[in-house]
Order: structure tokens, then C-alpha cells, then sequence
């Protein structure tokens, strides 16, 4: 009996295409983030509020991903912005391969920010490497302040907890603080936005995150290139 | 559930390291685990049951080292495991600590058996 040492990732093949993607992104200065979350927690409302706030003209585009109908891709494609829908036709996430071939008629070099929307699903989405900069959790008020416990792996990826449909607080037993502590419980340092995306509120703070991310993120750009 | 997907990945996984070993079958392959992986033990193991089942690699072992979260503190250097969630540094108290494993979902190895030897599950083809 031999015992042959592997000492590699179950996933080596999606992370090496991430990898691929993540070279590309930072040879193009393009922020790319990665948008999870149960469905229906407000995933694609906060992409219409942002796609809405951004100037016209914005070097933006957006993937997003559902296991069938373009739906999505159609609230957001009243932007103006480059949507595309990626259907997985049954698979609960989405990988680097999927990514790879939706962006392969689109020239990088026209973008500074990718946002990619993820299958509706809080554990499976956090296994594959997109090539992403940051992973953003979004969590609704609707769904109880336990979640960072129960589905410990994505809160603790995420650079950013967005609580959203804060205008719910009144209606639902949520304890937002609590929430918050859990998160940080599972992932300390995280940093979190509250937002409703149905009366805008809470949106500066998101639109912030993003800038401050987009604007630290050019200078990495400029240092690879020199 | 994804753990279909991880299962089919181990197995190609096998079936590319198996090619650098001509004259062996294989008959354990360890996968390590990070609790903070978001991967079901059983649930893996229920399929990578089902998709060796009735193949040339039916009897292929899986085993499973489960990793638990582990953090260093940025200040004194103490490395300890995170129970509860709690990561503030046991000797210390610094709350400045970062994650050192836990994360994991990688294969480990693969052990390989010469074919024609003694034990039980040698296969003639």
C-alpha cells in the first residue's frame, strides 16, 4: 500500500480559472464583486438602486444569475448598463467556467466595475471562487439575526453585510443589532450597511463602500502595470 | 447542496492521479474539511457512494479529516482553535487575530494498492 500525497483544493479546476479571471480583472482595472444571499433578500433591488444611482456612462456591467428565466437581467437592462442573465438550468450557484464564457464578448477594457449576482442561495455560492475582489453578503430583516450562525461560511467570506429592507424593522421581531453582533461574532471587523431599497434609505453608506472601493482599487492597477 | 459537484470533482481528481500510477488501483482518498467550508459530511459521502457505484471504482474509501477553525494573534503569536465563535486570543485578549485554517476543502492523498497483491478488493481488469 502507497500513500501518494495530493496537497491540492477539491476545486482546483474552477480556482484556476478564477485565478485567470482575477489576473484579467486586475490587468483591466476592473472591480469585480460577488453579490450573495438567501432568494429573495434584496439582491437584485440593490442593484436596481445602485444601476439608478450611478452617472450615466459609467464604466459598469452586471451579471446575474438564476437557475431559469431572464427576469432579472430585464429589471436591471432599464439602466442602461450592460446586464447579462446567466441561467445555471438547475445548478445552485454559480462557478468561474459560467463567468469566463458570459464575458467572453465583452472587452474588459471598457470596464471598471463587474458586479455579478449570484444564484439565490446562502451556502452553496460561497465554495466557488469567481474571481472576485470581495464577496457582499446581502441578509433581509425577514430572516431571522441567527443567520451569520446557521451559514457561518458566507459571513465569514464577506467583506460587507448589506441588512436590507430595514423599513420591514417595525413589523418583524428582528433584532438588527444582534445581527450585526453575529456577524461579527463569525467574521469580527465585518463591515455592514442597513438599507431599504423600497424608501432608499441606508443607500449612501452602500454607494460609498462601493466608491471607496472602486478608487482603492486603482492604485493596485497602476503598480501592476508599471 | 453542492456536495454532488465536490464528490465528482474528487473523483476526477483520482481518476488524473491514477494515470501516474500504472499497475495500481486505488483504495482510500482523504479529503480535508474546514468546518467554515459550508460542505455536509454526509451528504458528501451519500454521493460520492452513488456516483462509484457499480463503476471500476466501487470500493474506493473516502475519508474525511474535518479541520476545525483556527486563528494566530497579530499580538502575542498564539495560535488556538475558535470555539463559539469566539475569537478573541485566550492568552491575550486581543481581538486582532486572523483565521489560519478552517477553510479547507482539499484532498489530502491517495493511497494506491499494486494490483495482484494480497488484499481484499484487488480487481483483475
Amino acid at each position: 500500500m502507497d500513500r501518494v500525497p495530493l496537497e491540492r483544493k477539491v476545486l482546483s479546476e474552477n480556482d484556476r480559472i478564477a485565478a485567470e479571471l482575477r489576473a484579467r480583472f486586475r490587468e483591466h482595472g476592473v472591480l469585480c464583486l460577488n453579490i450573495i444571499s438567501s432568494p429573495g433578500s434584496g439582491k437584485t433591488s440593490l442593484l436596481e438602486r445602485t444601476l439608478e444611482a450611478l452617472p450615466p456612462g459609467d464604466r459598469v456591467a452586471v451579471l446575474t444569475g438564476d437557475i431559469q428565466t431572464e427576469n432579472d437581467a430585464n429589471r436591471l437592462k432599464r439602466f442602461h448598463f450592460p446586464v447579462k442573465q446567466i441561467t445555471t438550468g438547475g445548478t445552485c450557484h454559480l462557478d468561474a467556467r459560467m463567468i469566463e464564457r458570459h464575458l467572453a464578448d465583452w472587452p474588459l477594457e471598457n470596464l471598471d466595475l463587474l458586479l455579478i449576482e449570484n444564484v439565490g442561495n446562502l451556502v452553496c455560492p460561497s465554495s466557488y471562487d469567481l474571481g472576485e475582489a470581495a464577496k457582499i453578503v446581502v441578509l433581509s430583516v425577514t430572516e431571522g439575526e441567527d443567520k451569520p450562525l446557521k451559514y457561518p461560511s458566507i459571513f465569514f467570506k464577506s467583506d460587507l453585510l448589506v441588512l436590507s429592507k430595514i423599513d420591514l424593522l417595525p413589523y418583524v421581531p428582528f433584532d438588527i443589532e444582534e445581527a450585526a453582533e453575529n456577524a461579527r461574532k463569525v467574521h469580527p471587523g465585518m463591515e455592514i450597511v442597513k438599507v431599504s431599497c423600497l424608501h432608499r434609505n441606508g443607500l449612501h453608506d452602500w454607494m460609498m463602500w462601493l466608491a471607496e472601493r472602486r478608487t482603492a482599487y486603482k492604485p493596485l492597477v497602476q503598480q501592476t502595470a508599471s | 447542496m453542492h456536495e454532488m459537484g465536490i464528490a465528482n470533482s474528487v473523483l476526477e481528481a483520482v481518476r488524473t492521479e491514477m494515470g501516474l500510477h500504472p499497475g495500481t488501483y486505488p483504495c482510500k482518498v482523504g479529503v480535508r474539511l474546514g468546518e467554515m467550508a459550508a460542505i455536509d459530511q454526509d451528504a458528501l459521502r451519500f454521493c460520492f457512494e452513488a456516483i462509484i457505484h457499480e463503476t471500476d471504482l466501487e470500493k474506493l474509501e473516502l475519508a474525511i479529516e474535518v479541520c476545525p477553525r483556527r486563528h494566530r494573534c497579530q499580538l502575542c503569536g498564539r495560535e488556538f482553535m475558535v470555539r463559539d465563535y469566539d475569537s478573541r486570543c485566550p492568552q491575550c485578549a486581543s481581538l486582532d487575530t486572523t483565521c489560519i485554517s478552517g477553510d479547507e476543502l482539499e484532498l489530502a492523498y491517495l493511497e494506491v494498492e499494486e494490483y495482484g497483491s494480497s488484499t481484499v478488493g484487488a480487481k483483475s481488469s
